[in-house]
């Protein structure tokens, strides 16, 4: 494997003393500041939290907003009741609300603008090859093993820092007009806070570790904010059911850490990409490294086969699953493998891996989407298989393509969600102007919200136009790039030379085009009808609700309008070369330093060159199938039948089994957690504990002991300890002189131990 | 130690007052009565301070002297003297004769150890010049070779140690103070 | 001189040790304390006349847990005194649970 120039600058630079960086001196020394503020604003709001909790009593949401759905009798039951705009219950608003809602959105404010700042410190750096590096501590120093707490700075972590800091700032402001009723307001904007941070850390971090902790913590703030109406059982139950799936991913992750270590010897990005490159192309070691790194990205950001806890995450606040769980935290697995990419690059088998899955989650749940009644369950599902198009896009080398979909999709994702969180306030609020306890989030019971709410009907169509692909949308670009990278890379690139399971990569990567293509369709279908059936038709809300549907607070519209204009032109950041205006391939052009050797690889060197007649026959397929999907959902779809939710018959066929997720849930309950709980309660707990462990007590004690009834197995399970207790129980006397005897004694011993060694 | 003439005096003090040292050790632990066995430790941390001396490290030599045989001793003094432990009970306080026995014993296998342990080779490549320690006496005088360090290399538990004085000090006052029901009785 | 000053280190601190498992006065034993760290001092002396000046350092910081640990350990004396009326450790076993 030849070294290419990249790193062999990079050999160079470990081996030198740092050289001077063009960023040296600039704003960027001051990254430290980007994840601090965040962390600042979590400790303010957390005390606000703490200190008011006494007055105000635990969060008790089931008291203040409503109630279960008793008309869901599903145990997922979607239950958003954030919204309350509320006066029938008087809920105080919280004593230091507007303290709350200057720091936890300001810290933000401020953290964007530094990060502003230092993106156009980097542009006024010129060209700038290396990344700029910042120590500030030495976290690990264990014999060979030296991690720093070092932050990495370069295009692609600054990508990562704008959108998680823009993005981030927008869904705050929102959070501010939807939350602000909740009991639990400084707590919510703690735990974003809190978010924010660990998410900067993670794309901030210079080495595996310190990206882990970052990983670590957004899981637990993810856990911390599906649970957040944690009175209700089905949102603590969703939390544990995020947290517990990530962890099989967490498990991947640290495998390949330890691997990597193993046989590197260095951890931090710099010294990996090093290590690996001494390594041949498709050597089993780098492959398998890359595997398990995917299972970690499979369980961070979803795919098959742990997406399951993503769709059940839509029980925490709607802004929360805006960020979290469309916009940033969701997409850290994309992060990671285009940070990987040297690695990547190197194991054209797990590539192949990662492009299938992506494709086959792609369309899996692009499917489950077409049959979802909940607004926010489709949008869920959306995410999911918009995440698969971007492994399939940095699975098959084109990480600029992307990343460039994970921006475009955090801008468009982040609209789609806060639209649908202003639906579901509109709704909740309406609902509880009429006590009604109707689902506010059941897209049967909207209709016709075009009339109520004609801002967020504009904005919504803007995304939808844009995440199914109609140009000159921000969602066409970044598909057509993915889908242009898997076809050009079926022939002639390493992925062609490879194969999986004996299937020539060649034609897996065909396969996948047309997966891609397919899920493209569904996904025209699925968003055309949550449209069709929110926005248009007559509305079902309900003849006296109806009077209260408006649209929501400017605090709330204004970052809609603002991701609303993203989403229109987010796609000029990267324009393909046919296009005939703006400037071509921005993006990729600023990421070229650091992915651009790993995604030069895959092509054995050469850029890849597409003919013009096939480039422009791949966009028209693409324009058309996306053309086709929207026209086929208003041709077949009528929301004028549609009727309310308590109304509507039960689902047929393969119709219901898309509407209960292909029983996925059902299937891992049954093979997975129902055994475990069987092993546990049958043989764990009354074989081995209550048969052997008490039983074995029960004759030993039996005789003796008489204050604790026989039968009452779990009293006698101590008794065996207790005995040997009162062995120890007599060496300690109590006496001074006694216990330094021992000392000296047992010094001897110690001693001995190495004089006759 | 200087490398001139007084080497051989600093040799035979240094033995002399390590004779002393033990022998006033050996009298410290034997002596029934508190206050002479404390008076026979001052002696024993006296000989160490001119040890120290002997030793290149007249500054610790010093401080030993101050802190050590003055303020410590002082203390335990002033306790003995304050809780009046003069008394005949409180005087027999040795163990009886074949705990001494055990005692002794157990002393010696210690004893025996520890030079057993001494064998073990020391890493020659930290071993300095011959002097360099005394010269650097010469040179910068008896503080700042100690001062160095202290204030960089150990900075952080030179600041430690302050808290740990002051969490003894806190410790002492509330250890000391009488309580209310010791008034009542 | 490291070896005779290795010498007499170890012949003041087993000095201490058997103060400490003969003796039963609390004040006496303490001080057989004191004088294992002064025993343990000399050695940091000694070493440090062949290593570096590091080891007075640690010899200073001896000392001052020496002078936190007299000032408590007297001042529990004294409790302990005021308690039970005397400081023979045989007729003191309140270290038990």
């Amino acid at each position: 494997m030849m070294l290419l120039p990249h790193e062999a600058m990079l050999a160079a630079s470990q081996l030198a003393a740092p050289a001077a960086h063009p960023l040296d001196g600039t704003v960027a020394g001051y990254v430290w500041l980007l994840p601090l503020l965040p962390l600042l604003g979590f400790l303010a709001n957390g005390l606000l939290s703490v200190t008011s909790a006494a007055h105000f009593g635990p969060a008790d949401p089931g008291a203040g907003h409503g109630p279960a759905h008793p008309s869901s009798p599903a145990p997922h039951a979607p239950s958003d009741h954030g919204a309350a705009g509320d006066d029938h219950h008087a809920v105080a608003r919280h004593r230091h609300a507007s303290l709350v809602s200057l720091i936890g959105p300001g810290v933000l404010v401020v953290a964007f603008g530094l990060a502003l700042a230092i993106f156009f410190a980097m542009q006024g750096a010129g060209e700038m090859k290396a990344p700029f590096i910042q120590r500030y501590f030495s976290w690990m120093p264990v014999g060979d093993l030296n991690i720093d707490v070092a932050f990495q700075l370069d295009q692609l972590s600054m990508l990562m820092v704008l959108i998680i800091t823009g993005v981030g700032m927008l869904i705050l402001l929102f959070s501010v007009g939807y939350m602000r009723d909740d009991p639990g307001y400084p707590r919510y904007f703690a735990y974003l806070n809190l978010f924010v941070f660990f998410m900067l850390v993670l794309v901030l971090g210079s080495s595996y570790p310190l990206m882990f902790i970052g990983w670590e913590g957004v899981g637990l703030c993810s856990y911390l904010l599906i649970g957040f109406w944690f009175s209700e059982k089905a949102n603590a139950d969703a939390g544990k059911k995020a947290f517990i799936v990530n962890r099989i991913g967490d498990f991947g992750f640290l495998v390949a850490m330890f691997m990597m270590f193993a046989n590197f010897g260095a951890l931090d990005f710099t010294g990996v990409a090093a290590g690996a490159s001494q390594l041949g192309l498709g050597s089993v070691l780098v492959t398998a490294i890359c595997l398990f790194l995917f299972l970690g990205c499979a369980g961070k950001s979803a795919q098959i086969p742990l997406y399951v806890w993503l769709p059940d995450a839509m029980a925490g606040p709607t802004p929360v699953s805006a960020l979290i769980h469309a916009a940033t935290m969701v997409t850290a697995g994309v992060y990671l493998i285009a940070r990987s990419n040297i690695l990547f690059s190197l194991a054209p088998v797990a590539c192949l891996v990662v492009v299938l899955i992506g494709a086959l989650t792609a369309i899996f749940a692009a499917s489950i989407g077409l049959k979802q009644w909940d607004i926010k369950k489709v949008l869920a599902y959306s995410t999911v298989s918009q995440l698969g198009y971007m492994f399939m896009g940095v699975g098959s080398g084109a990480y600029a393509a992307g990343m460039f979909h994970l921006m475009t999709h955090a801008f468009f994702k982040a609209l789609l969600f806060l639209g649908s969180g202003s639906v579901i306030y509109a709704m909740h609020a309406a609902y509880h102007h009429t006590g009604s306890h109707d689902d506010a989030q059941d897209m049967r019971n909207m209709g016709g919200m075009r009339k109520y709410m004609p801002i967020t009907w504009g904005l919504m169509w803007i995304a939808t136009l844009a995440i199914s692909g109609i140009p000159p949308f921000a969602g066409f670009f970044s598909k057509d790039e993915i889908l242009g990278a898997v076809h050009a890379r079926h022939a002639g690139s390493t992925l062609d030379g490879a194969s999986l399971l004996g299937v020539p990569g060649g034609a897996i990567m065909m396969f996948c085009y047309v997966l891609g293509l397919a899920a493209a369709f569904m996904t025209a279908v699925y968003m055309t009808r949550m449209m069709l059936y929110t926005f248009h038709g007559p509305n079902r809300t309900g003849d006296r609700e109806r009077d209260h549907l408006h649209e929501a607070p400017w605090i709330m519209t204004g970052p809609l309008v603002v991701l609303g204009a993203l989403s229109a032109v987010g796609g000029w950041f990267n324009l393909p070369s046919f296009f005939p205006a703006g400037r071509v391939g921005a993006l990729e052009h600023w990421l070229d330093p650091v992915v651009g050797d790993g995604a030069l690889r895959f092509t054995n060197g050469a850029p890849v060159e597409v003919p013009a007649s096939t480039e422009y026959l791949l966009v028209g397929i693409a324009i058309a199938i996306a053309v086709a999907g929207i026209a086929l959902a208003f041709v077949r779809l009528k929301p004028a039948t549609l009727v309310p939710k308590t109304d509507a018959p039960a689902e047929h066929g393969f119709e219901r089994v898309l509407a209960n997720k292909y029983f996925v849930d059902e299937i891992y309950d049954a093979t997975i957690v129902e055994p475990v709980v069987a092993t546990s309660r049958g043989l764990l707990w009354r074989g081995i504990d209550v048969g052997l462990i008490d039983g074995f007590t029960r004759l030993l004690i039996q005789s003796k002991d008489d204050d604790s009834a026989p039968g009452s197995s779990v009293q006698m399970g101590g008794l065996l300890t207790r005995a040997v207790g009162l062995v120890g129980s007599t060496l300690q006397s109590g006496r001074v002189g006694t216990y330094a005897w021992v000392l000296v004694v047992g010094m001897l011993f110690v001693l001995g131990a190495f004089t006759f060694r | 130690m200087p490398h001139n003439n007084l080497q051989l005096f600093y040799v035979a003090n240094f033995y002399l007052f390590g004779l002393i040292a033990i022998a006033s050790a050996v009298a410290f632990v034997t002596r029934k009565s508190p206050v002479s066995a404390a008076l026979w430790l001052v002696s024993t941390m006296s000989a160490l301070a001119a040890m120290y001396v002997m030793l290149d490290a007249p500054f610790i030599g010093v401080m030993q002297v101050l802190v050590y045989a003055g303020a410590i001793m002082v203390v335990f003094l002033f306790v003995i003297m304050l809780l009046n432990l003069g008394h005949p009970s409180e005087i027999a306080d040795a163990r009886g004769i074949w705990w001494k026995l055990a005692g002794g014993l157990v002393g010696l296998a210690l004893l025996a150890q520890i030079f057993a342990l001494t064998r073990a080779r020391l890493p020659e490549a930290l071993v300095l010049p011959e002097n360099t320690v005394a010269d650097q006496i010469v040179r910068t005088g008896a503080i700042a070779p100690l001062a160095g360090p202290l204030f960089h290399e150990y900075l952080l538990a030179f600041e430690v140690t302050s808290v740990l004085l002051l969490a003894a000090v806190v410790g002492a006052v509330v250890l000391g103070k009488r309580k209310d029901r010791d008034y009542a009785r | 001189m490291l070896a005779e000053s290795l010498f007499f280190s170890a012949v003041l601190f087993t000095v201490g040790v058997v103060g400490v498992l003969t003796r039963r006065n609390a004040i006496i034993i303490f001080m057989c304390v004191e004088l294992m760290l002064n025993a343990v001092n000399l050695s940091f002396v000694a070493f440090a006349q062949v290593y570096g000046a590091s080891g007075q350092v640690f010899v200073f910081f001896v000392m001052t847990v020496a002078a936190a640990e007299a000032a408590v350990g007297l001042a529990i004396i004294i409790a302990l005194f005021r308690h039970r009326h005397t400081v023979n450790l045989s007729n003191i076993n309140l270290l038990k649970g």
